[in-house]
This record gives structure tokens, sequence and C-alpha cells, in this order.
């Protein structure tokens, strides 16, 4: 049972390390090119070799590391900030103007399919960190508004939101005192997964060349360049891509460990 | 004595939720069903300063609805609520604190995630009962009155038992020093040792505070311990109230009749083992109701009157008792 959060822990735990370690210390400077190393094999010099401008593809991979974990982690932190709240007074408000208009506004956002709108909008207002940031926050919204409200929702019907009506609090006071406390949990796990689903969508972009730009290296991008040499260097795109894939793994594994963990009809079911 | 909990003709009417799309449809002119759901229909009673009226009636006749009603948690859809002699809800969602309720699962009405002093102490803070400074000393008051060490108000409610989370939901009812205070089952979910417990916690609680108590239980036995007088409800309609004593030894109505007969009894001296007559029948279901009296197709000495009209509840010879049924007085003679 304690396995995935164990494997996922891990594996998240190990990139955002190398992520932090990245700000002080690389095994090369990222920028440095070396066009007579270009395009070297693994070595003791550079452990995961060079790509077609002679960087050091294990340091690229640490700084892109960086990149995908603040990008997806800003943009759940957008939709928290946006979609939690909301959710709460749709919650409160429930079967009201409100609830409708902020459900509606939902379905509205949910009807686009994300890439294409957050290329969309990063291609409108420029390729950034930010709006990259901006356009990954926008989906992951509705997200939270929904889970916030679906699961406030069950709890409002309970006594303790009813003793704590008769002591005579507001809704407001409710849904931060009695509301999100209870439903914690629901959204760390919502965050995890929307975290690996921000890295996938932030590598998207950064793929089509409106993620971060050069010269910062991102997972996205590598992959990009290197599909043209896939025919005689297939390990530059190997490693991004390996990276992705470990790292979204690695958090949906997290996420899952998490829901077991937190929620305690699984933990009773153990005991 | 003056009447210090009114209920004039309350009546409480669910209809079920409709979606947009059903709301459309209905303000468009269509004939989207809806049965609607009488729980309370047309209830009048008083509760007197000091004393604690028993609610009794069999699972789904509206008794917790009243309750709520009467608790400003619901605004009725006829009639009023007045505590003396201001109303009890001001608008529509607007809850008083003068009234508090303790609710019948001690499990569901504690959250888990508060801590359980806070959950005492948080009410009275905000409405200027206790100060910052003086808000543990009054939670430590309240949980030494209520049989609970004081030193335990930093647990969560999961580090407590049934019996010691039904203390903790009394004391945040009382801490809130309500004019009137509302028990919805309070002791239906506990074992029977702790029933007993909570029981005379509440008596010696309600002596030393001259609590006004509106009790609703669907245990008669419990009701007849605790009451001053007891109000009999079946679907919705109040059918008989009177003094504790009266309506126990001298019931009029049939069903009030029915269901004192109906409790098991264990004498073992005469002989007289598990004796209980069941009421015949099931009770009926509140989305179609019988014409008539409500009790008709249950009842013993059923006429054709009954089928057709639904008696009022008047009053009966001899002082404070009310009766709902046709043949209140003759039975009332009879019972004398």
């Amino acid at each position: 049972m304690r396995r995935n959060l164990v494997l996922g822990g891990t594996l998240t735990a190990l990139f955002a390390l190398l992520a932090l370690l990245s700000f002080v210390w690389t095994p090369h400077d990222v920028t440095a090119l070396d066009i007579g190393g270009k395009l070297a094999p693994s070595s003791a010099e550079h452990w995961l070799g060079t790509d077609h401008f002679g960087r050091d593809m294990a340091s690229m991979l640490m700084v892109g590391a960086r990149i995908s974990i603040a990008v997806a982690l800003a943009a759940v932190g957008f939709g928290m900030a946006l979609g939690v709240p909301l959710g709460l007074l749709a919650a409160a408000r429930r079967g009201g103007l409100v609830d409708e208009v902020v459900m509606r506004g939902n379905d509205l956002v949910f009807a686009f399919p994300s890439l294409v709108i957050a290329i969309l909008i990063t291609a409108v207002f420029g390729p950034s960190v930010w709006n990259a940031i901006l356009a990954i926050g926008i989906f992951n919204t509705p997200v939270f508004a929904r889970v916030t409200r679906g699961a406030a929702l069950s709890l409002w019907t309970l006594d303790y939101i009813l003793a704590a009506r008769v002591a005579g609090k507001g809704m407001l006071r409710i849904s931060a005192e009695h509301i999100l406390p209870n439903i914690a949990n629901l959204l760390v796990v919502q965050a995890t997964i929307q975290f690996a689903v921000g890295i996938i969508i932030e590598a998207g972009l950064s793929y089509v060349g409106l993620g971060a730009q050069p010269p910062t290296p991102s997972w996205g991008r590598m992959l990009a360049e290197s599909q043209t040499m896939i025919s005689f260097a297939p390990t530059l795109a190997l490693y991004p891509g390996l990276a992705i894939v470990t790292m979204v793994l690695g958090l949906n594994l997290l996420g899952d460990g998490l829901r077991d963990a937190l929620d305690p009809r699984m933990q009773r079911v153990r005991a | 004595m003056s009447a210090f909990l009114t209920l004039d003709g309350i009546s409480k009417v669910f209809r079920p939720n409709l979606t947009l799309g059903e709301k459309i449809a209905a303000k468009l002119g269509s004939d989207v069903e809806q049965r609607p759901l009488r729980a309370v229909d047309n209830v009048s009673l008083t509760v007197t300063e000091g004393e604690t009226l028993g609610l009794v009636g069999e699972s789904g006749c509206g008794k917790s609805t009243l309750g709520r009603l009467a608790a400003g948690i619901l605004p009725p859809d006829a009639g009023k609520v007045r505590l003396g002699d201001k109303p009890i809800m001001d608008g529509e969602s607007k809850v008083t604190t003068r009234v508090q309720t303790v609710f019948q699962d001690p499990f569901a009405s504690l959250d888990p995630r508060m801590k359980v002093g806070q959950a005492v102490g948080e009410g009275p803070l905000a409405h200027g009962l206790t100060t910052r400074s003086g808000v543990k000393a009054y939670v430590e008051e309240w949980f030494a009155r209520v049989g609970l060490d004081p030193e335990q108000a930093n647990r969560y409610p999961h580090q407590f038992s049934g019996g010691q989370r039904q203390r903790i939901a009394i004391a945040r009812a009382l801490a809130m020093q309500p004019d009137l205070l509302i028990c919805d089952e309070p002791v239906a979910s506990l074992d029977v040792s702790i029933q007993a417990q909570i029981l005379n916690l509440f008596l010696e609680l309600r002596r030393d505070l001259g609590l006004t108590c509106l009790f609703i239980s669907h245990d008669l036995s419990v009701v007849r311990h605790v009451s001053d007088r007891i109000a009999v409800m079946y679907l919705g309609r109040i059918v008989e109230i009177g003094p504790a004593a009266d309506v126990f030894e001298k019931p009029v109505h049939p069903y009030t009749e029915g269901l004192l007969k109906s409790v098991p009894r264990f004498v073992l001296d005469d002989k007289e083992l598990v004796t209980f007559v069941p009421i015949e029948g099931e009770i009926p279901s509140a989305l179609s109701p019988p014409s008539g009296c409500h009790f008709a197709p249950r009842c013993p000495i059923v006429e054709n009157l009954c089928r057709v009209e639904a008696p009022e509840l008047v009053s009966l010879p001899g002082g404070g008792r009310n009766c709902a049924c046709h043949f209140a007085e003759y039975r009332a003679v009879k019972a004398c």
C-alpha cells in the first residue's frame, strides 16, 4: 500500500533535489558551447554525453528540471489560489446564482482543449515562462474549483457544519474554518496530479517553442531540437524524454500514494 | 408562566431539487413532476420558560424537521417561530444564537479537524460571552461542568468515545448560554449505559441552569424520564399534547395509546414476558399522506368521518391537554 507513496516520493524528491542543486552547481556550464566535442557519447567528463552544440546533457537536464518544476508549481499555485475560493463560494451558495455562474464558467474553460488554448495564449502574448504559467494556471483553475465544490457540498450537509451555523458563524467563516481543513487532503492529492499535468503541458509548450526561450534549457525544447538527429544521436531525445516520463510517473505515484495515506476511509479498511 | 418558544401554525414542505433544465422547463409552463413532502404540517405549540417539552413520534414523522425549524436552521414555509416576543428568524438565512442544538450523532456533529476546546470556545468568543484572554478558562469551566477533564480540551474528537463526544456537544451548545436548548435525539446513538449517564447529566444541568428545552426522541422511556410535557407527532402533525404523566397514564389519542402499548415490557414476576402490541400497518409515505386523519388507515377505532375530515387539535376538559381525534372528548372521559 505504501509502495506508491515511497516510490513516487523518491522520484519527485530526486528531481526536486537535482533542480535545486542546479542553482549552485552543474557538472558544466549549460551555455558553454564546444563545437569540437559535439554529440559526444557518455563519458567521465560528460556523464550523458553532449548535444549538437557540444553542451553537457546532464547539466542541461538539471537546469531543465528547474524550469519544468517552477512552471508547473507556479501554475498549480495559480489554479489553487483562484479555483479553491471559487469552489468554496459556489458550495456555500449552492443552487444560487453565484454557484451557477462559477460552474458554467468552469464548463466554458473545460470546453477548450487545454494545450491548444495554452498555445494560443502564449502565441498572442508572446512566448515566455510567465505566459506559460498563466496559460497552464488558467486550466488548473476549474479543476480545483470543481474538486473543491464537490467535496465542500458533501460537507455542508453534515451536523458539525449545522452546529457551526447554530453558533452564528457565517458562510465565509464556515468555509475557511471548517470546510477547508476537511478537504485539504483532497486538494493536496489534486495538486500533485495537476503538477504532473503541468509538467507535460510545459514540455509541450516548449516543444513548439512557446515555453522558456533559449538559451535557457528546457526538456521540451531539447526533445524538439533532437528530433532531426534521432537517426544518428537517439540519446539526445531519449534523455529528456525519459526525464519527463519519470517525473510525471513519480508525481502520479505520489498522488495515488497520498490519496491512500490521507483518506481516512482507506485507513480504516487497512486497519 | 409565559410562553417562551412559540410555534405558530408552522409548515415545512420539501420539494425535490430541480436541475437548471427542469427549472427552465417549469418556467416555460412544462409540467415537471414535483411531489412536495409535507414534513411539518401546520403545527402550533408553545414551550414555557423552564420546562422541558418532549417530542415523540416514529422515524420520519417530522420531529427533527420541527426541531430545526424551532432552532431557526430551516426557514418555515408558513407560520412563525417566536422566542419570547421576537421572531427567531430575520429573513431567510440569519440563524439565532439564542437557540442551540445538541445533535443525534456525536460522531458527525464535531469537526474532526478542530480541537474540541476550540469547538466549544469559538462561538462564545465570537459573540462576546468571553474574552480572548478568558476563553481558555471559560472552556475549561464548561468541560468540568459536563464531566470532562479540562485537560482534554486540546484533543481532537477522534480521541474521545461517543459518550464523551456527546458531553462535548452539550458543552458547545450550553457555552453559548442559549435561552432554549433543542436536543435532537441526543442519546439515540449511544449505548444504553452511556444513555443513562448523558440523561443524568442533562437533568443535572437543567436543574442547575434552569434550562428551557425541546427534547426530541423516538424513545418513550427517555422522553418520560426528562419531560414536563409531551407532544406526540404523527406524519407532520401534532396528535396529542399534555403533561407527561397524563399522556403516559391516560393516553387519549389512539396513536398515543398504540405507541405506549408497543413498548416492549419485561415483567417477569407476573409471567408477563415480552408483551407488546405493535401498531398495525406501516407508517404511510409522507409524499402521499392519507386524506382526513393521517392515522386513519392504522387506527383501531376508525370511522368513516376520519377518512374524510382531519380532526383539529382541540383542548380537552381537565385542562392542559390537547388532542387531535374526532373521539377525543369521549375517550378522555372514558380514560378517567
